[in-house]
């Protein structure tokens, strides 16, 4: 008998994280419990991407969208919704039940989404082969083996416009095509998921939910380029994507998708794992090559670039997850359909990773050339809390801030340029009027700063001094001259720095600079935080007009720093004041102010 | 399982294909819906259900999604049936048992007839 219902259940790490397999598990229980295990199928899937409101329980066909669902509500799922086909209303979404074959796109976070890279997360199984081939998986490989000639497939990728999804931006079919006619017997791939930026987790997704897409666009790669080795290269601290690889590879070499000739074609390909251990710098491709070989994962000077020199000598293809998620669908429906989404300099989708304070965090594909303010407001709900928009961070530690005037500006890999920021890898960190900017700006340099491998002075030595400057300004002992220094430094760091990190690493305290000269101002001559970050540089005051001696926050203070009678205007000694604000949280009556 | 040939792979996507589209909505047109209160599931609609999916199931009908719903308010003519087509619009039946409901998938959904023998008029 066939299955009555299928119940979705998110298995991405963010929902695992809030109990999301024993909901799985819990659910497979219950169904055995009510006497339905026959009637219904429980699957767990890759990411939904709607992280804000996980763990997600979809249940088809109806396609009923259920939000934080908890093992608890499992019983109530299979007794309502399976057995007598009623709605759990409470855990909807909309909180209103659907209407017959109305889908679920009603939703407005996935309204202005489309999703071709996540295209099987929270569709398939990625622990299922089965699955991944259903859904026109291992396609674009037949193709690859048995209709097209190595050129046939890179030229592919050139109609198809794609670049690289890491960062850079540089056009895959070039690399490709490089590697190909580079002079080798040997040669290797490598798939690139040191995926390190604060907030981003784009590719450890598209790993945990859809493993086989990259496995499927290494071999096609491997094909074009004449390849009969695969690495991947992820860090250890994504132990879930490393075992739905481990899974999704076993069952490939089982069913002969990788390994000796595969599909009978006499091509033989084969991949391997390799953990990195989570340093920064080992996402930037030379350091990644030495990791792999073994060696302190340090950056080498380019040229020779990976394309005629890379693994162990020998000519290599280095790309991102991202990347790879797009090859299968270029080659299956062809570069030109590809095309057809995005902007003339970017083709087709980008995944990004949107954090920070924002009401929908989550991960969100759009197609390229979508504005930031149709991301941050339309997709992402605006600003939580009801403070204002500030800023938003794209590129990581390497990118910059882009403010209100251009969040009308298309994204893609120029336009993000213009603005002076940078595409990077995806992470999108969103930003209030309670963010202080010159400590945003130090945050990011504490990250390159803790990633530097050491080799160069000018990232060493140079963002350490940046980093001192920074620190100077936000304990109120900043100085006008400090802010050329920090200029100097940076375009010195810019021109010096042998690889990527280095060079990008004062990015964020230009483009703050840029955009936000004002704040910097404020801290230096008035010796003020405006956005009340700063602990040095603010104070909390009673308003006596309005303060009614309740002595709420004299119990709550941490310290003893406020005194007064009852019923009478209470004050802060400031010299004992620690600036925690649990006073200013404590008051009911707004009197506690900060400046 | 044994290395595949590019002629298994094909067979078993197809295979496979039919089997992950029955989870979803997307390119259904026909949409039985089986009333599942208390006062169905009394009458007997976990049979009708049952019999309704299996044969969709036997005649390979891709296009059906047979999906449950509360009580309607009409306990009396329980099972009821909802058949949504595009050619004939909603049709409700009462009283359905395994054997109308195998005539209904035979002769409505596939034959495009409607059974006036169990037809009922549902107020809205």
């Amino acid at each position: 008998m066939g299955f009555k219902n299928y119940i979705l259940v998110c298995g991405g790490t963010g929902c695992e994280s809030s109990r999301s397999d024993l909901i799985y598990r819990t659910l497979i229980d219950e169904a055995k419990a009510q006497g339905v295990a026959d009637q219904v199928q429980v699957i767990k899937t890759g990411c939904f991407g709607f992280c804000e409101q996980g763990p997600i329980v979809k249940i088809l066909p109806e396609d009923s969208f259920y939000v934080k669902v908890k093992p608890e509500d499992a019983k109530e799922l299979i007794a309502e919704h399976v057995i007598k086909g009623r709605e759990v209303t409470r855990l909807l979404y909309n909180k209103t039940p659907k209407k017959p074959l109305e889908e679920v796109e009603d939703i407005q976070f996935y309204q202005k989404q489309l999703r071709v890279v996540l295209r099987n997360c929270g569709v398939i199984d990625p622990e299922d082969i089965n699955d991944y081939i259903a859904n026109d998986g291992y396609v674009a490989l037949e193709k690859a083996l048995f209709e097209m000639t190595p050129d046939d497939i890179i030229e592919e990728v050139k109609k198809s416009g794609l670049r690289g999804r890491g960062g850079a931006g540089f056009p895959t079919w070039m690399k490709w095509n490089f590697t190909k006619q580079a002079e080798g017997e040997e040669k290797y791939v490598v798939c690139n998921a040191d995926e390190g930026d604060p907030g981003a987790y784009m590719d450890r997704s598209t790993l945990e939910g859809d493993p086989h897409s990259v496995l499927e666009a290494m071999t096609i790669c491997g094909k074009a380029i004449g390849a009969h080795q695969g690495f991947i290269y992820i860090r250890a601290e994504y132990p879930l994507a490393i075992h739905r690889l481990e899974v999704a590879m076993k069952q490939s070499r089982e069913m002969g998708l990788l390994g000796k000739d595969i599909l009978g074609s006499g091509f033989d390909y084969d991949i391997e794992i390799r953990l990195g251990a989570g340093a920064f710098v080992c996402g930037e491709e030379t350091a990644l090559l030495q990791s792999i070989e073994g060696h302190r994962g340090m950056p080498q000077p380019r040229p020779p670039f990976p394309a005629t020199k890379g693994l162990w000598g020998k000519p290599t293809v280095i790309n991102n997850v991202e990347t790879w998620a797009n090859i299968p669908v270029i080659i299956a429906k062809g570069g030109d359909e590809f095309a057809k989404v995005g902007t003339t300099d970017s083709r087709g989708t980008k995944v990004f990773a949107l954090t920070g304070k924002i009401c929908n965090s989550g991960l969100v594909e759009v197609p390229m050339g979508t504005t930031l303010r149709e991301i941050v407001f339309d997709i992402g709900g605006g600003i939580a809390g009801g403070h204002k928009f500030k800023a938003v961070q794209t590129g990581g530690p390497s990118g910059g801030v882009i403010t209100e005037e251009n969040l009308d500006t298309p994204i893609d890999f120029g336009g993000l340029q213009r603005i002076g920021s940078m595409m990077g890898s995806g992470g999108m960190i969103v930003m209030d009027d309670t963010d202080c900017i010159v400590d945003v700006a130090k945050f990011y340099l504490e990250f390159t700063l803790d990633e530097s491998c050491g080799k160069c002075f000018p990232c060493r030595i140079g963002g350490k001094s940046l980093h001192n400057i920074l620190d100077k300004i936000t304990i109120g002992k900043g100085t006008e001259e400090d802010l050329e220094e920090l200029r100097q430094i940076s375009h010195a760091m810019q021109k010096g720095s042998l690889c990527a990190l280095g060079q990008t690493a004062p990015n964020p305290v230009l483009s703050t600079l840029r955009y936000f000269p004002e704040e910097y101002e404020a801290h230096i001559k008035d010796k003020k935080c405006p956005a009340g970050k700063c602990k040095k540089l603010i104070r909390y005051t009673i308003d006596p007009s309005k303060c009614i001696g309740c002595t709420a926050c004299s119990r709550k203070c941490p310290v003893g720093a406020i005194s007064g009678e009852l019923k009478k205007p209470h004050s802060i000694n400031q010299s004992a004041c620690i600036k925690c604000g649990v006073c200013r949280q404590t008051c009911k009556f707004s009197a506690i102010s900060v400046e | 399982m044994a290395k595949l040939s590019l002629e298994e792979l094909r067979s078993l996507r197809e295979k496979e294909a039919e089997r992950l589209a029955k989870r979803g909505i997307h390119g259904k047109d026909v949409h039985v819906v089986v009333c599942m209160g208390t006062c169905g599931i009394q009458a007997g609609a976990k049979v009708t259900l049952n019999s309704i999916v299996d044969e969709v199931e036997a005649h390979g009908l891709g296009n059906v999604i047979v999906t449950q719903a509360p009580c309607q308010g009409h306990c009396e003519e329980e099972p009821i049936v909802e058949v949504h087509t595009p050619q004939l619009g909603s049709i409700a039946y009462g009283k359905v048992d395994a054997k109308t409901a195998k005539r209904i998938v035979e002769e409505h959904i596939i034959g495009g007839k409607v059974l006036e023998d169990h037809k009922i008029k549902l107020e809205v």
